[in-house]
């Protein structure tokens, strides 16, 4: 796939996905912040995928909600921390503070790309991202310095999620080009970014970092490799749309 | 006699943001171009506060109404990223605005970096001190935030700064 196109889909379906999965909080979040918060969240990251797949219609490729609606999970780029389902608050939020300090930096990279119409996409983005990544802190902070339980809790969450996260920096046959054309950093500049960004906040809690190179990443996502929580999600999105592609409300 | 940017822009002020009705969408920065075309025709540019903002469809459809109602024979408008929005290009008017609905105002960036610390900071629209604390940075809309008021005893919301 051209570079532009490889990197596109993946940053547009990691949004999708995630947002899909941060509304499901809607009406079940701990408390009613959390409710909001992670809604809130979801309908930025919406947003974001929006303009990225907005991105990609200009380029050739088809309507956002077609290309959102009609894949299946074997034509999704996201990475695999992305589809996996809610399960409890814990995870949400460690996932949420694991993938936001990614995209934070990550965006922030984009600002400079050498493609403009992602670089002005990018520049709207990164502010937007900055709320993710506090709320994400916040609460990290909050709960990885609070009782046994909470502390425990969260460090078990770290620790299954932590290959998961890793599997955001998966790079694809198209990343020596992305990087020489000036299109983005790459992932493992990213990586090494990330690594000292959540690092400093972890320090900050009772929570301990396990040794990145000792875990193997769960890869696959980014070649269209999924697990059996994908498919089911894009159905669930996409029934209406299937039902009938003309609905509107 | 073709009508000029200036009487566009007085019409304009009538079109408010459709959940804030004290403020224009002039004020708010969101119309970041107005072009009057050689055949009389109007173009507007418009540019979201947030990407996933639902209410962007809303805007363009009024400012559209607005303009035909006002006899111009072709209204274009376009909603672009180029000049991204932000929470500087609020007008004093538009800040006046925002406080008139209870909002408190963003801190001005000042074209500077929007670090972590200045989203924790609101002056209270009621009291105005600034002995508060940010609850959540997510509040009823994407660009509002809800702070608490240590001396009103108060929740109140903010016009986030980005």
């Amino acid at each position: 796939m051209n570079p532009t196109l490889d990197l596109l889909y993946r940053l547009a379906d990691d949004q999708l996905i995630l947002g899909h999965r941060n509304s499901e909080w809607n009406g079940l979040g701990p408390i009613l912040e959390e409710d909001i918060a992670f809604s809130s969240m979801a309908q930025d990251k919406l947003g974001h995928s929006l303009q990225l797949y907005g991105l990609l219609h200009e380029l050739g490729e088809a309507e956002p909600d077609t290309v959102a609606f009609t894949r299946n999970a074997p034509q999704f780029h996201c990475c695999q921390l992305t589809e996996l389902p809610i399960g409890e608050y814990d995870f949400s939020l460690i996932r949420h503070f694991l993938f936001d300090h990614a995209e934070l930096l990550r965006f922030e990279a984009l600002a400079d790309s050498s493609y403009e119409p992602l670089a002005l996409v990018a520049r709207k983005v990164k502010g937007e991202l900055k709320y993710h990544v506090l709320h994400a802190n916040t609460w990290v902070k909050r709960l990885g310095t609070a009782t046994e339980e909470a502390i425990e809790r969260m460090q078990a969450a770290l620790e299954f999620t932590l290959p998961y996260a890793l599997s955001i920096f998966e790079t694809t046959e198209a990343e020596p080009e992305i990087i020489s054309s000036g299109l983005f950093i790459g992932e493992a500049e990213l990586q090494a970014r990330w690594e000292a960004s959540i690092s400093k906040v972890l320090a900050q809690t009772a929570l301990t970092l396990p040794d990145l190179r000792t875990l193997t990443p769960v890869a696959g996502g980014r070649q269209g490799q999924h697990t059996e929580h994908l498919q089911p999600l894009l159905d669930e999105m996409a029934e209406v749309f299937r039902l009938d592609p003309t609905a509107d409300w | 006699m073709p009508t000029t940017k200036a009487q566009i822009l007085d019409w304009l002020q009538a079109v408010t943001d459709p959940e804030i009705p004290t403020i224009s969408l002039v004020d708010l920065g969101v119309i970041r171009e107005v072009r009057v075309e050689d055949d009389g025709g109007v173009y507007v540019r418009l540019t979201p506060t947030f990407a996933g903002c639902p209410a962007m469809d809303y805007m363009r459809r009024d400012v559209e109404t607005t303009l035909k109602a006002h006899g111009i024979p072709r209204v274009t408008t376009e909603i672009s990223l180029r000049d991204p929005w932000t929470s500087d290009m609020v007008t004093d008017r538009g800040r006046e605005g925002l406080r008139r609905h209870g909002l408190a105002t963003p801190p001005k960036l000042n074209g500077g970096l929007l670090d972590l610390d200045i989203l924790e900071y609101a002056e209270c629209p009621r009291c105005h001190t600034t002995n508060t604390e940010l609850r959540t940075p997510f509040g009823a809309t994407l660009c509002r935030a809800v702070h608490y008021c240590h001396d009103c005893r108060q929740i109140f919301e903010q016009f986030k700064p980005i």
